[in-house]
């Protein structure tokens, strides 16, 4: 399982790659495989306000519903809308296709607080 | 999102017994005799019932629709399995189960509930009759539960209860193909084994057991075998993860689980509870009313009142999956409770059980199921919502 280095990392398994001002999230391989068959992801309106730490989403699968928690303050400016027909593109490639809310934020440096690629996988080899 | 993964860091695999593991879990969890094939074949273990069990391997749905058309084995060693002999052996689990036994021929097996005086459930089990003795399949989490419930009831009678369930493995076969593969496997032709009968096989001193039965609504084997001979025999199954079998292929907990719902089968802890009873939860098939056994009183009186709440079957408007204990709702007033849910891989919709009042129980009855705050329009449906063709 690879965790691509471009992007930084929250606890709660979501990545986030800055482009400009855009936030781009999903959550990690790592978590898509731990819920194993994703059947249905609840994204948040475009044009919709969120804080850090919001939940602004929602990732069933047949054996568990997970929280999606947003890493920036913004507003979303759009959500990948392939995965209303196609929840399984998250299982499938959950860092690129499977992509799911960007958010436009005007915070400087808005991932700081996240932890890079070495970190987070340090941090999935220690859960449990 | 376009760029290439730039210098992707590798996640290592974790041993499989390190995931999942549940807050506060310190005792020693159980492993199968198939535990290190299990591992081998890449399983992700979880803890269910004390045991380290597979829930998938390839994937829920993948394994769920082999499932439907083809032929998966499932470790099921985590059930109990009890051996009941002595003197009146007959009368004795007459009287604890909810299933007329009088007279059971030698090879038939019965789905039984045991029931509490106040006609709750303490579990469902199958009940097997062999020529000498009795055997007791029931679930791995009421195991330690059933033991001592027989036991208290057998004190003073000349009864012995035998807990086999270490000594032994049980694997369930199941899907349309299983009695073909059975017969290309071991030349044995099993088309004549009626359901619900089982047929016993010497192997040297030791015993094999094979009962054509199953828990996910296809045609199957379930095959119960000395723990000794697990590891010469489930390479013969399904192969090796280097030269895996083509058609059978290994399943785990989660779609069993799925395959089961599908089915409309209960599962003890989820439709069927102590707070439950057998007429309630639908299962009134099970229940012989004219006979004398624990709880049979109540539940004659049950069933005089008439059921104030039903099992019924609910397909759901979306995707979206109502979960045990989920609300369900009839014009905003609270009429009842899901007890599984889940997306059927087979149907593509979204299908739960649920104990609702019974004056919302007809097929057709519009009810909502309130998911993540919002109100999911369900119908009631008639159950079982998949049946195999034949």
């Amino acid at each position: 399982m690879k965790v691509p280095s471009d992007r930084k990392y929250s606890e709660t398994h979501e990545w986030s790659l800055l482009d400009e001002n855009v936030v781009t999230m999903g959550i990690t391989q790592y978590a898509a495989d731990e819920l194993t068959d994703i059947t249905y992801v609840d994204l948040p309106e475009v044009g919709s306000k969120v804080n850090v730490g919001d939940a602004v989403g929602e990732v069933e699968s047949v054996k568990a519903t997970s929280e999606i928690f947003s890493a920036v303050s913004g507003t979303v400016v759009a959500v990948n809308t392939a995965l209303s027909d196609h929840p399984e593109l998250v299982n499938d490639d959950a860092f690129e296709e499977g992509w799911m809310i960007k958010i436009k934020t005007e915070a400087v440096d808005p991932l700081k607080a996240l932890m890079g690629a070495k970190e987070y996988a340090s941090f999935v080899r220690n859960l449990g | 999102m376009a760029q290439s993964l730039k210098d992707p860091v590798e996640l290592f695999d974790r041993p499989p017994e390190r995931l999942y593991r549940s807050p506060g879990m310190t005792e020693t969890l159980l492993k199968t005799p198939l535990y290190d094939i299990h591992v081998e074949m890449g399983a992700r273990m979880v803890e269910f019932a004390g045991w380290l069990m597979p829930v998938q391997f390839a994937g829920i749905v993948e394994e769920h629709n082999h499932t439907r058309t083809a032929c998966s084995v499932f470790d099921v060693s985590h059930m109990g399995r009890l051996r009941i002999m002595g003197d009146g052996v007959e009368e004795f689990l007459n009287r604890i189960y909810t299933r007329n036994l009088t007279g059971a021929e030698p090879g038939r097996s019965f789905y039984s509930h045991i029931c509490r005086e106040d006609g709750g459930i303490l579990d469902d089990v199958i009940v097997s009759r062999f020529a000498g003795h009795w055997g007791i399949v029931c679930n791995a989490s009421n195991r330690a539960k059933i033991i001592a419930w027989l036991q208290n009831h057998a004190a003073g009678k000349n009864i012995n209860i035998v807990d086999e369930t270490l000594a032994t493995a049980m694997i369930a076969c199941q899907g349309p193909r299983t009695l073909e593969l059975a017969k290309e496997l071991t030349g044995n032709d099993l088309s004549g084994l009626k359901r619900y009968h089982f047929t016993v096989r010497d192997i040297g001193p030791l015993q094999a057991v094979t009962y054509r039965s199953g828990y996910t609504g296809e045609d199957g084997l379930e095959v119960v075998l000395p723990a000794v001979l697990v590891k010469a025999l489930i390479p013969r199954l399904f192969g090796t993860k280097e030269s895996p079998h083509p058609v059978i292929k290994p399943a785990g907990l989660g779609a069993r689980d799925t395959l089961r719902m599908e089915a409309a089968m209960p599962l003890y802890g989820h439709e069927l509870t102590e707070d439950v009873d057998s007429l309630t939860a639908g299962q009134a098939w099970c229940v012989d009313l004219s006979k004398d056994f624990i709880g049979a009183d109540s539940l004659r009186r049950l069933n005089e009142r008439g059921l104030a709440r039903k099992l019924v079957g609910l397909e759901l408007e979306g995707r979206r999956i109502a979960r045990q204990h989920f609300g369900v709702f009839r014009d905003g007033r609270a009429v009842g409770q899901v007890t599984s849910g889940t997306l059927s891989p087979t149907l593509g919709k979204s299908i739960a059980m649920a104990f609702v009042s019974a004056e919302c129980s007809a097929e057709g009855t519009e009810l909502h199921v309130e998911i993540s705050g919002k109100q999911v329009p369900a119908k009631v449906v008639k159950l079982p919502f998949y049946k195999r063709p034949r």
